[in-house]
């Protein structure tokens, strides 16, 4: 399962003109609000007419204006979750599930209404309206009603955008979930660096109306090139990494390609994947292996490139191992340490930097 | 009742009932689909649609009656043809009362389906679309029952214009006892004829008592069907 976009459109106040490919796994369409994302969902979905194009979901071509094809919404079997959710009003919550299960064709594989229901923990609320829902319940049964149509892709357009933090925790794992026990590949739209670090598997970055940059998420995450449109504050790379031990002091060991990390206890099984985020600005840079010092995590590594930016700060990009960490430290520290791509340092990271919503449950 | 009621008078308020209840069942399908276009498409002739629409609110009911009678006479060009080819006679039948009546109470019917359709949020019928709902079926499973709290008040609003239609109606389909008499031109015939007010006043209650009716069930009928949909 593939999707491969290209296309081109005028707006009121922009143009848009993208081409990027979504592999299987949630792929993640990046950027500040403004910059055609949503525009582009509703290309693949039908929902808008591109002025110029060509959309292929699995060697299907579904738009193509050269060829002449434009297959209407209902036809192209894609299960779009909005950031409002829309349930219909007048239908109960197990209606509207069920709405989603009457137009799948008979034949078409996909999770059962109670697999649905179990994975996204609505049973509570089959019975009632849709009306008093809370933002986060309403979004997981928009999720499910998407499912039951037995989708070939799944579409996402900010579906945590309106819900404050507690309801995103809420959400977060059920899609991590989705990701992990359904095949049906996503688009997820999204303007959150945290949400991106921690569902996708691949980026595709936009500005403007164009593409900026795309590909598997820890490259892109962790390129220094994308620092300045994903925000200082928000620079930081994942690490994919696994459970191994849990500490009787409340920490988690976790090994990654580099090392060893100890960090807050993660309620997860010895053994398992996961993935963790670490800010640029949460890691220190050593020349010399530090000693007596508080932070847990040292990881030895490589400079692998430098990035200026306009203020006194620099981005350094260090590998550790296979990946990639991003380190946001001041030039006077850079030129006083004289870091040169090639050079040997060591990253510190402290245990409490990383915080839960950074690690993902998967 | 009906030794207080002579045969004359049954016979007016049964016909109304009669001729308001196809007026309306008539042209709900039409009045529906008028109201779509008008609330959601896009076409040349949107604004000459919606004059035509609301024309037989302007107009005096006479020209209205008029023009009926004369594209829908025996020997208008549709009123012929539709002789020829169903073996349908309006004028002066009371046939010709349901049209004159449906026509009369079109534009209001219109109006409210209208604005109960521009409320709806065309981002539920897109979310339904992309479940794999044709048109159609967006419109029977979506728009259909949120705009029904607005169809009850277009059909009550039709259905009372329609028993009350009096111009248009004795331009048309003139005023026969029995064929078409209606309640408001019984009431009329009533009025001109000496010891007549007994019948007239007998009459104008029961215009009253019926008008009352529909309003009182109209609003309970929408209140339930608005809980319904509002989703609470």
């Amino acid at each position: 399962m593939n999707l491969s976009v290209t296309m081109q459109h005028q707006l009121a106040d922009f143009s848009l003109d993208v081409s990027f490919e979504a592999p299987r796994g949630i792929t993640a369409l990046f950027g500040a609000s403004g910059t055609g994302k949503t525009c582009v969902v509703n290309a693949v979905s039908g929902l808008l007419r591109p002025d110029q194009g060509r959309i292929i979901l699995d060697g299907e071509p579904i738009f193509d204006t050269a060829m002449k094809i434009n297959i209407p919404p209902h036809k192209r079997r894609l299960g779009y979750v909005f950031q409002d959710g829309r349930l219909f009003p007048h239908l109960s919550v197990r209606q509207n599930l069920m709405y989603g299960a009457r137009y799948a064709p008979p034949d078409a594989r996909g999770p059962s209404f109670d697999e649905v229901v179990d994975l996204l923990g609505i049973a509570p609320l089959l019975d009632r309206r849709p009306g008093p829902l809370s933002g986060g319940e309403k979004q997981r049964v928009a999720i499910g009603r998407a499912l039951l149509s037995r989708p070939r892709m799944l579409l996402m357009d900010e579906p945590l955008a309106a819900l404050d933090s507690a309801r995103k925790e809420e959400i977060l794992p059920f899609l991590e979930n989705l990701r992990e026990h359904t095949d049906i590949p996503t688009l997820y739209v999204s303007h959150s660096v945290a949400e991106v670090a921690r569902l996708a598997t691949s980026v595709v970055m936009l500005d403007g109306g164009r593409v900026t940059q795309a590909g598997p998420a820890e490259q892109v995450l962790s390129d220094p090139a994308t620092v300045r449109q994903l925000g200082l504050r928000e620079a930081g790379s994942i690490l994919p990494a696994t459970v191994r031990t849990h500490h009787p002091d409340g920490l988690t060991e976790l090994s990654v390609s580099g090392g060893r990390l100890f960090l807050p206890k993660i309620d997860q099984p010895i053994g398992s994947a996961t993935r963790v985020r670490i800010l640029a600005h949460d890691i220190i840079v050593a020349r010399n292996y530090p000693k007596d010092i508080s932070a847990l995590n040292i990881l030895p590594g490589e400079i692998t490139s430098l990035r200026q930016g306009s203020g006194p700060g620099m981005i350094i990009q260090i590998k550790c191992g296979v990946d990639f960490l991003l380190a946001r430290i001041t030039r006077r520290s850079a030129e006083a340490m004289s870091l040169k791509p090639g050079a040997q340092v060591h990253a510190v990271i402290k245990a409490v930097a990383v915080a839960r919503v950074d690690v993902a449950t998967r | 009742m009906m030794d207080w009621f002579g045969p004359e008078e049954w016979q007016a308020v049964a016909l109304s009932l009669k001729v308001s209840f196809w007026a309306v069942l008539l042209s709900l399908p039409f009045g529906t689909l008028t109201a779509y276009a008008l609330a959601r498409w896009q076409f040349r002739g949107h604004q000459v649609l919606n004059g035509l629409v609301h024309l037989p609110l302007i107009l005096p009911p006479v020209v209205t009656g008029y023009l009926l009678l004369l594209t829908f006479g025996r020997r208008g060009p549709v009123g012929a043809w539709l002789e020829e080819t169903f073996g349908l006679i309006l004028a002066f039948r009371w046939t010709g009362a349901v049209l004159a009546a449906a026509i009369m109470a079109f534009p209001l019917m219109v109006r409210a389906i209208r604005l109960a359709i521009e409320a709806v949020d065309p981002k539920l019928e897109q979310a339904a679309s992309t479940l794999g709902a044709s048109r159609l079926s967006v419109f029977t499973t979506v728009t259909l029952p949120l705009i029904l709290p607005g169809v009850i008040t277009g059909v009550v609003l039709a259905f009372a214009k329609a028993m009350g239609e009096f111009g248009a109606t004795i331009t048309f389909v003139s005023n026969i006892p029995g064929q078409t008499q209606t309640l408001p031109s019984a009431i009329y015939t009533f009025l001109q004829v000496p010891g007549g007010e007994g019948p007239a006043l007998r009459l104008v209650i029961v215009s009253v008592i019926v008008a009352m009716g529909a309003l009182i069930a109209s609003e309970l009928l929408a209140r339930r069907a608005r809980k319904r949909v509002s989703g609470s």
